[in-house]
C-alpha cells in the first residue's frame, strides 16, 4: 500500500534531475540512469505541475505550498491539496522529488 | 511509468525542437580536438596525438565549459562532443559531467578505442540521452588497421564496444567504405543488426570529404579513396525501395536551383559548430576565413545574431557557378555548397564536379536525366520531377 503524504513534510527537486525552460516549454531532464524509462527521454511539466515545481523549494511544507497557491489562485484549499499531492506522489515515484528531513 | 496529467514523456530528436518552438540555438556542436590516436587514410580533419602545437591551442576546459554554459543560456538543448577523437583529451569526464549537470544532451561521436570500464560505468550512471556513435572501419584486424594505420586500434575498438554492450549503453555503429573493407560490408551490416541491436542498418561514409584545413597531398589521397559515382550509386540503391522513397520525399521538397545565393541549406540557423580553438562556425566543414567567426572576441548569441545571418546572404558572381549551379534543378541532391567548395578548391562558390558526377549518376537512375544530359540545362525540371514523383507536374 502507498505512504499517504503528509502535509508537514518538505520537498525539493532531486539533485539527478535538471528543469530548464526553453521556448516557453518546461523540461525536466535526467541526469542519472533509472529515472526515464529510456535513455534518451526527458519529460515536460503541464502549467500546474509548473507551479508547484517552481514552489517546492526545500523550506516550505506542503501544507504552507498550499495554502500560498490557494491565495494566489483564490481556489478552495483541498481543491489545491489535489493538485499538489498528486503531482508530488508522481514525481516522488519517478524519483524527481526528495523529501527534505528538517534539520 | 505512464503519462500523466502533470508530467509527459518526450524523445526530442537530434535534429531539436519542434518546427516553430527552435530556441536562438538549439544544437551545438564542440570539436574538443583535432588530434586523434587513428591515422585514417580518409579522415577530414585528424591530427597526430601527440601534436603538441595542436594541444596547446586547443580551447581550456574553462573556456568550453563557458561555451556550454552561453549555449545553455540560449535555449541549446544538446551537445555534440566530436573531435578528432574527442576521448584523448584529459579533461574529457569534466566536460561531460559539466554539459550533463547544465541539462545538456550529449552526443559523442568516437572511434570507441579509448572507452574503459571506468567510462562505460559513467556513461551507464549518468547516461548521455543520445546514442554514442561509434565509427567502424574493418570487421577483422587487417581491415580495420589498414584503414586506421594504428597497431591494436582493432582490439581497442571492440574492447570499447563491448564494454558498452555490457553495460547496456545505446550506441550506433558507422562505416566508412574502403578498399580494404568493402567486401565485408554484408558482415558489417549483419553484425550490426544482431550484435549491436540497432533497428537501421549502418550508415556509410563514401564520398569522402577533403581535408578541412586544405591539404594538398592528403587530399590527393582521399581523392583516390573515394568510390566512383557508378560505384556509389550502387551502394546507395542497395534498398531500393527505401531509397526511392527517400528520394521522391526529398525532391518533393528540395529539388530546385538554387540561383545565386550560396547557403541553401540550414547552417548557422539555430545551430553550429566551435572547432577546437574557439572558431564558431555555421557548419562543421566550412572554415573558410570569411565564414568564421572568433568566439575568443565574442559570442554564440552574437555569431548567431549578427554574423551567421550576415553571411547566409552571401551571393556569387561566379560565373562557372551561376551557369551551373545556380539553374541546376539537382542543386537540392547535389551536396553542392560553400563548405565542399572551400574543402575541394578554397573558395567558397565553385562547382565541385565530384558532387556534381554523383548528383547526375542519380539522377539518371532515377530517370530525371537521360545520358548526356547536363541537368543545368534541362528547362522541363518540373515536369519531370511531377513524373518522378507520379504526378503531372510539380509545383
Amino acid at each position: 500500500m502507498e505512504k499517504k503524504l503528509v502535509l508537514e513534510s518538505i520537498f525539493a527537486p532531486s539533485e539527478d534531475v535538471v528543469a530548464r525552460e526553453i521556448q516557453g516549454e518546461f523540461l525536466i531532464i535526467p541526469i542519472t540512469s533509472g529515472i526515464a524509462e529510456s535513455d534518451e527521454e526527458i519529460f515536460t511539466l503541464n502549467e500546474t505541475a509548473r507551479v508547484v515545481w517552481n514552489n517546492l523549494d526545500g523550506k516550505r511544507t506542503l501544507r504552507a505550498l498550499i495554502d500560498k497557491l490557494s491565495v494566489e489562485f483564490d481556489s478552495p484549499a483541498a481543491e489545491i491539496e489535489n493538485e499538489v499531492c498528486g503531482f508530488t506522489e508522481e514525481l516522488l515515484k519517478r524519483k524527481m522529488l526528495i523529501e527534505v528531513k528538517r534539520g | 511509468m505512464s503519462q500523466s496529467a502533470y508530467v509527459s514523456r518526450q524523445v526530442i530528436s537530434k535534429a531539436g525542437f519542434r518546427e516553430g518552438t527552435k530556441p536562438l540555438l538549439s544544437r551545438l556542436d564542440i570539436e574538443l580536438t583535432e588530434r586523434c590516436n587513428n591515422n585514417c587514410l580518409h579522415c577530414y580533419i585528424n591530427l597526430p596525438q601527440d601534436d603538441l602545437e595542436a594541444k596547446n591551442k586547443e580551447l581550456s576546459t574553462d573556456e568550453i565549459k563557458n561555451i556550454l554554459k552561453e549555449a545553455v543560456s540560449l535555449g541549446c538543448l544538446t551537445v555534440r562532443f566530436t573531435g578528432g577523437e574527442p576521448l584523448l583529451r584529459a579533461d574529457f569526464e569534466e566536460l561531460y559531467l559539466f554539459a550533463r549537470r547544465l541539462g545538456l544532451k550529449v552526443l559523442l561521436f568516437t572511434n570507441a578505442t579509448l572507452i574503459t570500464g571506468h567510462l562505460a560505468e559513467l556513461f551507464f550512471r549518468i547516461p548521455p540521452l543520445e546514442k554514442i556513435e561509434v565509427s567502424v572501419y574493418g570487421m577483422k584486424k587487417t581491415s580495420y588497421e589498414a584503414v586506421t594505420r594504428a597497431p591494436g586500434s582493432f582490439e581497442a575498438a571492440f574492447r570499447g564496444i563491448n564494454l558498452l554492450l555490457e553495460k547496456h549503453i545505446p550506441f550506433v555503429v558507422k562505416g566508412a567504405l574502403l578498399p580494404s573493407n568493402k567486401v565485408e560490408i554484408g558482415e558489417f551490416e549483419n553484425w550490426a543488426v544482431t550484435s549491436i541491436g540497432m533497428d537501421n542498418p549502418p550508415s556509410y561514409a563514401m564520398f569522402f570529404d577533403l581535408r578541412c584545413r586544405r591539404e594538398t597531398k592528403k587530399n590527393e589521397l582521399i581523392k583516390s579513396l573515394r568510390v566512383s559515382s557508378e560505384e556509389g550509386l550502387k551502394v546507395l540503391i542497395r534498398e531500393q525501395d527505401k531509397y526511392l522513397k527517400g528520394m521522391r520525399e526529398f525532391c518533393s521538397k528540395f529539388a530546385r536551383p538554387g540561383g545565386d545565393l550560396l547557403f541553401t541549406c540550414g547552417a548557422g540557423c539555430d545551430g553550429g559548430c566551435v572547432d577546437a580553438y574557439g572558431n564558431f562556425q555555421a557548419c562543421m566543414m566550412l572554415r573558410h576565413p570569411r565564414t568564421v567567426y572568433d568566439l575568443k572576441n565574442g559570442s554564440l548569441r552574437d555569431g548567431l545574431t549578427n554574423f551567421f545571418p550576415v553571411m547566409r546572404e552571401m551571393r556569387t558572381d561566379s560565373r562557372e557557378y551561376l551557369i551551373r549551379c545556380a539553374c541546376c534543378f539537382l542543386k537540392g541532391l547535389c551536396e553542392q555548397c560553400p563548405a565542399k567548395s572551400w574543402m575541394e578548391y578554397g573558395t567558397i562558390d565553385t562547382p565541385v564536379k565530384y558532387l556534381c558526377e554523383i548528383a547526375h549518376s542519380q539522377a539518371r537512375f532515377l530517370g530525371l536525366l537521360n545520358d548526356g544530359e547536363k541537368a543545368w540545362e534541362i528547362r522541363d525540371w518540373k515536369e519531370r520531377i511531377g513524373k518522378f514523383m507520379g504526378k503531372k507536374a510539380y509545383s
